[in-house]
């Protein structure tokens, strides 16, 4: 699984997972085998991963992600950087999402 | 960043981390796909034939039950259980399957495991349930399985299927039964089930026999009261684990208050059932047409706002229930219900010999009660639960 993440690059949930938001919450619920650690797992995403994935999901590339985010909180560290492509390639390396296009 | 920079994605419990802060109007929904059963057993309270043109056309078809899988989801649902009957009878099984799965909906599907056939196992392994499978094992060997199921070549059928769900690794638990074929087998059944990867207890094992949920058949409740086995004989199946005069101790001290006349002291609509014509049950077994809603007139919605919380509020009217279970400290170690009432009665609030003598058993045994002593005439309960719990717990 390639998990380079390139910053000009849209990603959206792949067809191996069914994304629901239920109560408010986002519930990524495997459709196929392997995405999940064990055989029962579902995930959900914790407050700062929400934001992202909102983000993402509505066609923003990493780059604008990035950049929506560091408007929008303290980037000096590059912080905001690491966390989006780290939690962009876990999602890839899960299958949960899949690139859509280089723009 | 909001909150702090940690970013995780996480794996969600099996309420989907929803269930304390902000629960959904429904979590798990039960759908009994069909009545109809490969298996004839012995002591089952549901199942027509299996061939029963008449049982299948009345059931829901495929797109009513897809629909009714869309409209749990719409209520929040993590999970929907198929069961039976045999569920894996329906020919459109893997349709209704991979609705509820596309849907993001988690499958616990209950089977006898006879008609587990490669395709099967191969699209389980394809589009995991997400839950383990629950087998009932009526035998462990072929004269005692099929002295239950009293189908030529099920207990062959059975392995088969086993087999496929462990060489596919599709996850799967078994459970049993006690009957006086498979007395001599408790052992046995317990040291194989220990060598399925995915059991992570004892299996369970029921020795309470219900009679029929419809009150279909005389000729059958007759043969399921001749199966059932003596409390003596349930006790020793608990005492076979371990912890279970701590644990019944443990849960008649959280449990243990008199429910009064309210009918439904038991979860009965939490987890609805849906039977396989359409009908909305409070649970699997309360088949009593007063109690039932019907999915072919109104929303699934309305029947778990509206209809449930209603039926909720019935009250005893019997005497007899008022002045024994209404004011027994053990009611909700017995399994006397509305449904069970209704199975061995004909009404709602009846008492049930049966379980209110295999619940003394259990409470003589753990030390709530003495000799001939009733759980309604116990005034000092709670001494009595703490009593218990001192020595126990």
């Amino acid at each position: 699984m390639e998990t380079d993440i390139n910053l000009d690059s849209c990603f959206k949930p792949s067809n191996d997972v069914v994304v629901r938001e239920v109560m408010g919450k986002i519930l990524i619920v495997p459709l196929t085998s392997g995405i999940g650690d064990l055989e029962s797992d579902i995930f959900t995403l914790n407050e700062s991963a929400r934001s992202i994935w909102d983000r993402l999901v509505k066609g923003e590339t990493v780059r604008a992600v990035i950049e929506s985010l560091s408007a929008e909180y303290d980037n000096e560290s590059g912080e905001i950087d690491r966390d989006v492509t780290g939690l962009l390639k876990e999602l890839v390396q899960r299958r949960i999402l899949e690139k859509i296009t280089n723009v | 960043m909001p909150e702090s920079s940690h970013i995780s994605i996480k794996r969600a419990d099996s309420a989907g981390g929803l269930r304390q802060e902000n629960p959904p109007v429904l979590s798990v929904l039960d759908i009994e796909l069909t009545e109809r059963c490969n298996n004839n057993c012995v002591h089952c309270a549901i199942c027509q034939s299996g061939t029963s043109a008449e049982a299948q056309r009345r059931e829901l078809s495929a797109g009513e039950i897809k629909d009714l899988l869309s409209q749990s989801a719409s209520l929040g649902a993590l999970s929907v259980r198929f069961t039976g009957g045999e569920p894996l009878l329906r020919d459109d099984f893997e349709e209704i399957y991979m609705s509820a799965r596309k849907l993001g909906l988690r499958v616990l599907l209950f089977t006898n495991a006879r008609l587990i056939t490669p395709h099967i196992a191969r699209l389980f392994s394809r589009i995991p349930l997400l839950g383990k499978i629950e087998v009932t094992v009526y035998g462990m060997h072929e004269k005692s399985y099929e002295a239950c199921s009293r189908e030529k070549g099920s207990y062959a059928e059975f392995r088969r299927g086993i087999e496929l769900l462990l060489q596919y690794n599709i996850p799967f638990v078994v459970k049993g039964l006690m009957l006086p074929s498979t007395a001599n087998e408790i052992a046995e059944f317990e040291a194989w089930a220990g060598t399925i990867p995915w059991m992570e207890e004892k299996p369970a094992i029921a020795t309470i026999l219900y009679l029929r949920d419809r009150r279909d058949s005389h000729e059958r409740n007759d043969l399921i009261k001749k199966l059932r086995p003596s409390p003596e004989t349930h006790l020793s199946i608990l005492q076979r684990r371990a912890c279970y005069r701590k644990e019944t101790v443990g849960f008649c001290g959280r449990y243990g208050e008199p429910p009064g006349t309210l009918l439904f002291s038991c979860g009965a609509g939490r987890r609805p059932c849906v039977d396989p014509y359409g009908y909305l049950q409070l649970c699997l077994s309360l088949r009593h047409p007063d109690t039932v809603y019907s999915l072919k007139q109104g929303s699934l919605q309305d029947a778990i706002k509206v209809f449930i919380p209603k039926m909720r509020e019935m009250r005893a009217t019997n005497r007899d229930y008022i002045e024994r279970c209404a004011v027994c400290f053990l009611k909700n170690l017995c399994d006397q219900c509305p449904a069970k009432s209704w199975t061995e009665h004909g009404t709602l609030d009846t008492p049930v010999e049966y379980f209110c003598n295999i619940t003394h058993a259990i409470a003589e045994d753990i030390g709530l009660l003495q000799g001939s002593e009733k759980g309604w005439q116990i005034k000092n309960w709670k001494d009595r639960l703490a009593k218990a719990a001192s020595k126990l717990l």
